[in-house]
């Protein structure tokens, strides 16, 4: 049963208001692969990723983090949480606190690691990840490029078992989106799984093992990264890769 | 060579102009730039010699306006008298010290009162509601009510009850009506920080397992207080004066050690220097509160808002 998926989605419904923005949708992530969502803005890649997060509850179907349904009402959504690292757009660090503190909040009052420990763990994961003489900085005194970084540190210090990347480059000037996609190619070769929303077609066909292409609501298309780029079976995909081309996105 | 604020860039990139000649390339500021300071600096000085004309201008009027009213000498007898004022003014500070004791420790208790009452007006569920709708109560109550009335029913209403064990003091009982007042606006007052920190600082928080209460705590909090300072010393310098009304129940404060020799004199002078010396105590916090709004403004203005 090791290839059973670290996440599953089966018929996942959820709507604001009036507006359907997840109508059905199906997904797997299989252990140590990376699945990139892509599409249009407003096609739910976001919402798909805050649902398998818990932040949003879904209005219908079922959510499975290895094999536990994490949809259930009666099930600990802190603990859930704590199983799952999320990477915002926007980097959402806390700006009261220093970098090592950032990384060390959850470790310590999540899951009581003592201090000591915390910090050598961050001091390690900053040092991996460029960040070795930020530990004390306040995330304002940081770019945008190093604050994405520090965000990423803090999601790995909890060591997840599954990474969620909300377009995470969406908000970088273009010179430091590079530096942020090294550091995801290297947790893909550390094994971790991921799950990335992402614009950055050319990243996503060179990192990803599975494409999903989201349109209205459903998984319009999925496959490998050459099926869905090179060989794109649906007429809106090929309408959306068109677009992207002409935007010269990949 | 003075290098004003305006000219050096907002990026606050290294500006040479400051020391010409210090850096590898040598710079030697233009006639240009040199025409242009002199014109500023003509225009500074013109500018403090208008506000320093006009503030003259303005004293004297008022000056003559207030001395060549017709009940002028009177009232300069009754409220402006040299020698009550130097009577006054000892017991005052005496008086005075009730007034700053009474600040600390109301204060204090305020700040406690007010953050238990702001937080539990965001407590989310079901179990909370009857605590949530008793905070609401509460502040939308005590901030209707004016202070003074809410004074008189504290501290004439509490002993007319002759509850056992309960004090009569009305040094406590008029702190406590301040307390009630206050903790009201203060409470509002952290709840309009709380509101004000992003809900994705509450999802970043609750994404790495944080429970709801640790996301208040850790994350929601420290950024509510610290935004919320200019207001809640705002409210603490009003909190200052108003323990001036504890003197209403008896309590022999500032105000009510000048209220005694007035009441003897018939004399107002002692009224004008419990005034002068309120006025005197709130400056200092005053200024620490623009100091304190001034330098998270600059702060801000740095780009911390992540």
């Amino acid at each position: 049963m090791s290839d059973a998926p670290v996440l599953r989605m089966e018929s996942v419904r959820k709507t604001f208001g009036d507006s359907v923005v997840l109508r059905d949708v199906d997904l797997d992530v299989a252990p140590h692969t990376v699945t990139a969502l892509i599409g249009a803005s407003g096609s739910g890649k976001s919402t798909l990723l805050r649902c398998a997060n818990l932040l949003e509850d879904v209005d219908d179907g079922a959510i499975w983090l290895d094999g536990e349904e994490i949809t259930d009402p009666r099930v600990d959504q802190d603990a859930v949480r704590r199983r799952i690292g999320v990477v915002f757009q926007a980097y959402n660090l806390f700006p009261h606190m220093t970098v090592l503190e950032n990384v060390t909040l959850a470790p310590r009052r999540v899951h009581g690691v003592p201090r000591a420990e915390a910090e050598e763990h961050a001091g390690e994961l900053l040092e991996r990840l460029g960040l070795g003489g930020r530990a004390g900085e306040y995330p304002d005194r940081l770019s945008g490029g190093q604050q994405q970084r520090v965000a990423i540190v803090r999601a790995l210090a909890v060591r997840p078992r599954l990474l969620l990347l909300d377009e995470i480059t969406a908000a970088l000037d273009p010179e430091l989106v590079g530096e942020v996609l090294d550091v995801v190619r290297d947790l893909k070769g550390d094994g971790m799984t991921m799950v990335l929303a992402t614009h950055e077609m050319g990243f996503a066909r060179e990192v990803a093992d599975q494409v999903c292409f989201l349109d209205a609501g459903v998984v319009l298309e999925r496959g490998t990264a050459e099926q869905v780029f090179a060989d794109p079976q649906q007429e809106r995909t090929q309408r959306f890769l068109r677009r992207i081309v002409k935007a010269g996105r990949l | 060579m003075t290098v004003t604020e305006q000219e050096s860039g907002p990026e606050g990139s290294d500006d040479e102009g400051d020391m010409p000649g210090a850096g590898g390339a040598l710079y030697t500021p233009s006639p240009r730039r040199l025409e242009r300071e002199r014109h500023r600096r003509a225009r500074a000085r013109r500018a403090t010699a208008i506000a320093a004309l006009s503030t003259l201008v303005t004293g004297v009027v008022l000056y003559f306006v207030v001395v060549s009213a017709p009940g002028w000498p009177r009232t300069k007898e009754t409220f402006f008298n040299g020698q009550y004022a130097r009577e006054a003014l000892p017991k005052v500070l005496e008086g005075l010290w009730l007034n700053v004791r009474l600040l600390l420790v109301c204060g204090v208790a305020v700040l406690v009162l007010g953050m238990l009452i702001a937080v539990a007006r965001t407590l989310r569920g079901p179990v909370f509601f009857p605590l949530r709708a008793l905070a609401a109560a509460y502040t939308d109550f005590f901030r209707g009510l004016p202070l003074i009335i809410n004074l008189m029913i504290v501290v004439l209403g509490v002993p007319a009850l002759r509850l056992q064990g309960v004090t009569v003091d009305p040094v406590w009982l008029g702190g406590t009506a301040l307390t009630l007042t206050y903790s009201a606006y203060v409470a509002e007052v952290f709840r309009a920080g709380i509101e004000s920190v992003h809900p994705s600082q509450r999802a970043a928080a609750r994404s790495l397992g944080l429970s709801n209460r640790q996301a208040l705590r850790y994350v929601v909090l420290p950024q509510a207080v610290r935004r919320q300072v200019p207001p809640l010393l705002n409210d603490l310098v009003s909190l200052q004066k108003d323990t001036g009304l504890v003197s209403i129940g008896g309590a022999i404060d500032a105000v009510r050690a000048a209220d005694i020799i007035v009441g003897r004199s018939l004399n107002y002078t002692p009224y004008i220097v419990a005034g002068l010396v309120f006025v005197a105590l709130t400056i200092p916090m005053t200024r620490f509160t623009d100091w304190v709004t001034a330098r998270m403004d600059r702060r801000r203005a740095q780009g911390g808002t992540t």
